[in-house]
C-alpha cells in the first residue's frame, strides 16, 4: 500500500495538534514563574552574620559575608519586565535591581532584618523635611554624584526624572503616585509636549543645585517611601530618549549598561564614574566586575541552573518553581541553602456586600467562621508557602500588631457552631448559594476556592467555583463592580503584594472605597467603610510614625470587624542561595536577597 | 494543505515558469487573507464578547493605570479607528514603512514595516531578523541530522526487516515519536548539561558563538533532541515506503539486469520511496522556520518560536502578525520547492 500524500498529511496533521496542545502545556509551565509563594511566619531582627549552610541563615543574617571583589554574577528571568528604564517600572524585583545602575532620593537600607525596611538617603542625604502640614517636601542632595558620561548630577536631573514619569502615554508602566499627589499636573502632561516643563512648575521646585521641593495637593505624611521609587533616579533632559530610553538607561549607580537586548539578556559592569564616598549610608557593596542578565529562559530550566551551581540569581525573586521545591526540601544539603523568607504579600478572598445576603454582615462572620484555614495553607504549599493570617497586615510591617478576631489560630479547620449561629442571625439558617470567582491558570488559587467549597458546604452555604482569565481578571471582570455584581461574584479569590511595606503600602488600596473605579482594574474589590476611609485621610496626614503606624492598626481592624475580607495566608517564598554566592541577606524592603550586595566566588 | 494548481508534467523552461509566477501571485494573496484573518481574531473576536477598543487597551498598560491613561493607549495603539483604518495603516507599513513618536521625536520606521510591539514599543521587523537566524541554524542543523540517521535507519530497517536490528530501531522510533519534546528536552539538559557538563547549558544565544565550532556546541543538544523526534517518524516512514518499492517490478528488474545492490536499492528503491519523505521534509522544514516553538522555549534560544511565545503571552498583536507571516512565507515557499522538486525526483510524474 503505497501511502499517498493525503494519507501522510493526515499523520502530520494528527501530530500538529499533540504539538499544539504541548505548546500550552509548555506556557502553562513557563507562566507559573510568576505565582507568588508563601512561608509560614517569623518575625526579623537584624544584625549577624554566619557561613555554615543552614536553612534560613540569610532570612535575618548576612549569610557568606565577604568584601572579596571581582567575578561575574549570573541572574536570569524566565519572562522580562515591564522596563529598565527607572521612569517606567513596577515590580520589586526591578526596583531592587535597578539600584545596581541608578541612586534614588532615598533607598531601602541594604541590610538584613528590620534594618532593611528603614529609608535612608541614597542620592539624598537623608529623609526629607515636611512643612506645610505634609503638603511640602524638601530634599537636600549630596554633592560629587556624576552620570556614568562624568556629566555631574544636579536636582533639575531629579525633577526631570520625576516629571517624564508623569507621561503614561509614552512610558505606561509605572506607578501614579506622582501623577496623583503632585500639585497641579496638567491632564496628559508630557514632557516631550512641555519641553520647559512649564507643567510642573508648581509641583516641583529647584532653587539650587542641591535642593529639591516636592509640593502635593493633599497632605501625604509617608512621602519618603515616594522618594525611594525609581522615578526619583536622575535622568538628564538632553539625553532623554523616551520609550527609547530603556535601550541605555544613563547610569550613577555602581554598574552601567555594557549592552541590553531586549527580550534577550543585558550586561553590566562596573561605572567608573561612581563614588563610593557619596553613597555613605546605603550599604552598597559593588562585590563582582560584571553583572549578566538573561531574559527569556525557561523557569525549570532556571531552577536546575540553581542548583547545578550554572546560574547564581534567579532574579525574579519569588522563590524556587513547586516542582522544585519537593525536591530541594527533601535533601538536606539542597535544604540547607534554603530561606524561607516572609513577603509583604496577603493571599486573601474578597467578600462582595453587594451580593446579596453578603450585604448583612452576619452572613459575611458566617463564612469566616466556617473557613478552613489551614485547607487555605494548603492550597499555598503548607507552612512552607505562608503562615495562617489572622489579620490583614503581616508582621513585617513595621508597627503591625497580630490579633485574631475569629478564632482562626484556635479554630483551625473552621467552627460550625459559631457559622451556624451567625447565619442564624443574618436569617440564613439553613445557609445559601455562593459564588466564588479565581484565576483560571492559579493552581493555587483554584485550590483555595475548593477548599472554601468544602468548609463552607458543612455549614449549608453552596459554593460553585468560577474561573476567570488571569490577564482580565481585574480589569474585566473581578475588578469591574458591575460585572461582579450581575454576576453574582460573592466571593473572590486575590492575593495582594505591598508596593512597598507601611499602612498606605499595604491597605490602601485594597480597603479605601475611594479608589474604586467603575471603570474596572480594580484591586480593591469591594471594601466600602466610610470609617475607614477617614482613617486612612487622618493617616495622611499624621507625620509622627508611632501615631500613623497605630492608626493603620486601628483600620486593619475596622476592615476585620466588618468581615469584608477572608484573610488567607502571609505568604512566604523559598529562595534559594547556590554555594558561591556572598553576602547574600534578605531585603525586607523587597523580600527577597538584596541584588546591591551579592558576590560571587566563581572568577 | 491542498494544492489547487496541478502537477507540473513538462520540461518546458517556459511552462515552470509560468507555473512558479502563478504560484507565487497566489503566495501574496495568501499572505494577504492571513494577516487580513489574524487582524479579525485579534479585533473581531474580543468585540463579539462586548470588549470595547478601552478594554483592549487596558492589557497594554501598567498595574495602576486609570481609565484616562487607559483611553491615552487606546489612541494611541489606534484602537479606536475603524478596523479597516487600522489594517490599512498595516498593509502601509509593510510596504512603505511607517512613522512612530518615540516621546522626543519621531522615527521612520523602513519598509518592511511590521509596527511597533504593543508592550515593548519596539519595532517588530529587526527582532524577526535577529532571530531568524537562531532559528535557522536549529531547523537546518536539525534537518540534517534527522534525514540523514532517520532515512538512513529506515533503510537498514527495511533491508534487514524483522531482524533484532529491525525491530529495536522501530521500537526506538515508536518512543522518539510518541515522547514530547519538552520532556526529552528537559531531561536530555539535566543529564548531559548540568549532570555531565557535556553539552551546553540552556539559555545561550548560539549567534553570539565567535567560532563555528562554538556555535555547533551551543546548538547541538537541541539539534540531537529535535532530530531524534523527526529522524523516529522518517525512519518509519521510508522503512514503510521501501518495503513497498523494493516489491514493484521495476525493482526486479534492475536485478535482473545485473546492476550492482547498491545502485538497485538507492538509484531505484529509494528514489521512489523518497516522494512521501519529500512532501513531509518540506513541510517540516517550512513549519520549523517558522519557529521551533517548543524547542526553542525549552532550550531558551532566541528564535522565531520563542518570540511566538512572548507575542502570544502578551497578546501583542504585531509581533503575533510577524511571526504569523514569517512562518507563512516559509510553509509556502517550502510547499512551492517540493512540488517543483517533485518532477526531478519521482520518475513516475515525469513520465505523466
Amino acid at each position: 500500500m503505497l501511502r499517498t500524500k493525503k494519507g501522510v498529511q493526515h499523520e502530520m496533521r494528527r501530530k500538529r495538534i499533540t504539538t499544539a496542545t504541548a505548546v500550552s502545556a509548555v506556557i502553562a509551565l513557563s507562566l507559573a514563574a510568576c505565582g507568588g509563594n508563601g512561608g509560614n511566619g517569623g518575625n526579623s531582627d537584624g544584625g549577624g552574620s554566619s557561613t555554615a549552610a543552614a536553612q534560613n541563615a540569610a532570612v535575618t543574617k548576612v549569610f557568606n559575608p565577604s568584601d572579596v571583589k571581582g567575578g561575574t554574577l549570573r541572574m536570569a528571568h524566565p519572562a522580562f519586565w515591564d522596563s529598565v528604564d527607572p521612569g517606567d517600572t513596577y515590580f520589586g524585583m526591578s526596583w531592587n535591581f535597578v539600584r545596581t545602575y541608578g541612586r534614588s532620593l532615598l533607598a531601602f537600607k541594604s541590610a538584613p532584618g528590620d534594618e532593611g525596611s528603614k529609608l535612608v538617603g541614597d542620592l539624598a542625604v537623608g529623609p526629607g523635611t515636611p512643612t506645610d502640614d505634609a503638603k511640602t517636601w524638601t530634599y537636600k542632595l549630596r554633592p560629587g554624584v556624576k552620570f556614568e558620561d562624568g556629566t555631574p548630577v544636579t536636582s533639575k536631573d531629579v525633577k526631570y526624572g520625576v516629571a517624564r514619569s508623569l507621561d503614561k502615554a509614552t512610558l505606561p508602566n509605572g506607578y501614579t503616585y506622582f501623577n496623583d499627589f503632585l500639585l497641579d499636573i496638567p491632564k496628559d502632561y508630557s514632557v516631550y509636549k512641555d519641553k520647559s516643563l512649564t507643567g510642573v512648575a508648581k509641583a516641583i521646585e529647584t532653587p539650587d543645585d542641591q535642593t529639591i521641593v516636592f509640593h502635593l495637593n493633599k497632605s501625604f505624611s509617608s512621602f519618603d517611601y515616594f522618594a525611594m521609587l525609581p522615578a526619583t533616579m536622575p535622568v538628564p533632559q538632553a539625553r532623554d530618549t523616551g520609550a527609547k530610553y530603556k535601550e541605555h538607561v544613563l547610569s550613577t549607580g555602581p554598574y552601567k549598561f555594557e549592552s541590553y537586548q531586549l527580550d534577550k539578556q543585558m550586561t553590566l559592569v562596573r561605572n567608573d564614574q561612581y563614588d563610593p564616598a557619596t553613597d555613605p549610608d546605603t550599604g552598597r557593596k559593588p562585590l563582582p566586575d560584571k553583572i549578566t542578565v538573561e531574559l527569556n529562559v525557561a523557569a525549570a530550566d532556571i531552577d536546575n541552573r540553581l542548583l547545578a551551581g550554572d546560574l547564581d540569581v534567579d532574579i525574579v525573586g519569588t522563590g524556587l518553581q513547586p516542582s522544585s521545591q519537593g525536591k530541594v526540601l527533601g535533601q538536606a544539603d539542597l535544604k540547607n541553602r534554603t530561606d524561607n523568607a516572609d513577603v509583604a504579600r496577603l493571599n486573601y478572598t474578597q467578600l462582595n456586600s453587594d451580593v446579596p445576603p453578603l450585604n448583612n454582615i452576619n452572613c459575611r462572620k458566617a463564612i469566616l467562621y466556617a473557613a478552613d484555614h489551614e485547607g487555605y495553607q494548603r492550597a499555598y504549599g503548607g507552612s512552607v508557602g505562608g503562615s495562617i493570617a489572622t489579620n490583614l497586615m503581616p508582621a513585617l510591617v513595621p508597627g503591625a500588631e497580630k490579633f485574631d478576631t475569629y478564632g482562626f489560630e484556635t479554630d483551625k479547620n473552621g467552627n460550625v457552631e459559631k457559622a451556624k449561629a451567625a447565619l442564624a442571625e443574618c436569617g440564613q439558617p439553613n445557609g445559601f448559594d455562593l459564588n466564588v470567582a479565581y484565576r483560571t491558570e492559579r493552581t493555587k488559587e483554584k485550590a483555595v476556592a475548593e477548599s472554601l467549597q468544602q468548609s463552607l458546604k458543612k455549614v449549608g452555604i453552596n459554593v460553585t467555583t468560577k474561573p476567570f482569565p488571569e490577564s482580565d481578571y481585574t480589569k474585566l471582570y473581578v475588578g469591574k463592580p458591575d460585572y461582579a455584581k450581575n454576576n453574582k461574584l460573592g466571593m473572590s479569590v486575590f492575593s495582594w503584594g505591598a508596593d512597598w511595606a507601611d499602612g498606605f503600602g499595604f491597605l490602601s488600596q485594597i480597603v479605601d472605597s475611594r479608589v474604586i473605579r467603575a471603570t474596572g482594574g480594580n484591586s480593591n474589590l469591594g471594601v466600602k467603610l466610610p470609617e475607614v476611609d477617614k482613617m486612612i485621610d487622618k493617616a495622611l496626614v499624621t507625620t509622627d510614625q508611632a501615631a500613623r503606624e497605630k492608626i493603620w492598626v486601628d483600620i486593619d481592624k475596622a476592615v476585620m470587624d466588618s468581615a469584608m475580607i477572608l484573610p488567607g495566608v502571609h505568604a512566604k517564598s523559598l529562595l534559594y542561595r547556590p554555594e558561591n554566592l556572598t553576602n547574600v541577606f534578605v531585603n525586607n524592603g523587597f523580600n527577597m536577597y538584596d541584588y546591591t550586595v551579592l558576590g560571587t566566588t566563581k572568577k | 494543505m491542498t494544492r489547487a494548481e496541478p502537477r507540473v508534467t513538462g520540461h518546458s523552461a517556459d511552462q515552470v515558469f509560468a507555473y512558479i509566477i502563478r504560484r507565487l501571485i497566489g503566495a501574496v494573496f495568501l499572505l494577504i487573507i492571513i494577516t487580513a484573518v489574524t487582524f479579525a481574531i485579534f479585533f473581531l473576536v474580543p468585540r463579539l464578547g462586548g470588549a470595547t477598543a478601552d478594554d483592549l487597551a487596558s492589557r497594554y498598560v501598567g498595574r495602576s493605570a486609570g481609565a484616562e491613561q487607559i483611553h491615552q493607549t487606546a489612541v494611541k495603539l489606534g484602537f479606536t479607528d475603524p478596523l479597516y483604518e487600522q489594517y490599512g495603516r498595516f498593509l502601509k507599513g509593510l510596504v512603505a514603512g511607517q512613522d512612530y513618536n518615540y516621546g522626543p521625536a519621531t522615527e521612520h520606521c523602513p519598509a518592511p514595516c511590521f509596527g511597533y510591539s504593543f508592550l515593548t514599543q519596539n519595532p517588530v521587523w529587526p527582532d524577526l531578523v535577529d532571530r531568524l537566524p537562531v532559528t535557522a541554524s536549529l531547523a537546518f542543523g536539525a534537518a540534517f541530522i534527522w534525514l540523514v540517521t532517520g532515512v538512513g535507519t529506515g533503510v537498514v530497517s527495511a533491508l534487514k526487516r524483522g531482524s533484532l536490528l529491525d525491530r529495536s530501531t522501530m521500537s526506538i522510533a515508536l518512543a522518539g515519536v510518541s515522547l514530547p519534546i519538552f520532556f526529552t528536552g528537559l531531561l536530555s539538559l539535566s543529564i548531559f548539561s548540568y549532570s555531565l557538563g557535556w553539552t551546553a547549558q540552556g539559555g545561550t544565544n548560539p549567534m553570539d558563538a565567535s567560532n563555528p565550532a562554538w556555535w555547533a556546541y551551543d546548538l547541538i543538544l537541541p539539534w540531537v533532541t529535535l532530530a531524534f523526534l523527526y529522524a523516529a517518524s522518517y525512519a518509519r516512514l521510508t522503512r514503510a515506503g521501501m518495503l513497498e518499492t523494493m516489491n514493484e517490478d521495476f525493482v526486479r528488474t534492475a536485478r535482473a539486469k545485473g546492476l550492482p545492490e547498491r545502485t538497485v536499492v538507492i538509484k531505484h528503491g529509494l528514489r521512489s520511496a523518497l516522494t512521501p519523505i519529500l512532501t513531509i521534509f518540506g513541510l517540516d522544514l517550512g513549519l520549523l522556520l517558522g519557529g521551533a516553538i517548543l524547542t526553542e522555549t525549552t532550550f531558551s534560544l532566541p528564535g522565531i518560536g520563542q518570540y511566538a511565545v512572548i507575542a502570544l503571552r502578551a497578546n501583542d498583536l504585531p509581533k503575533v502578525l510577524g511571526v504569523t507571516l514569517v512562518a507563512a512565507v516559509f510553509i509556502i515557499v517550502a510547499n512551492l520547492v517540493v512540488d517543483l522538486l517533485y518532477a526531478v525526483v519521482d520518475p513516475r510524474v515525469r513520465t505523466q
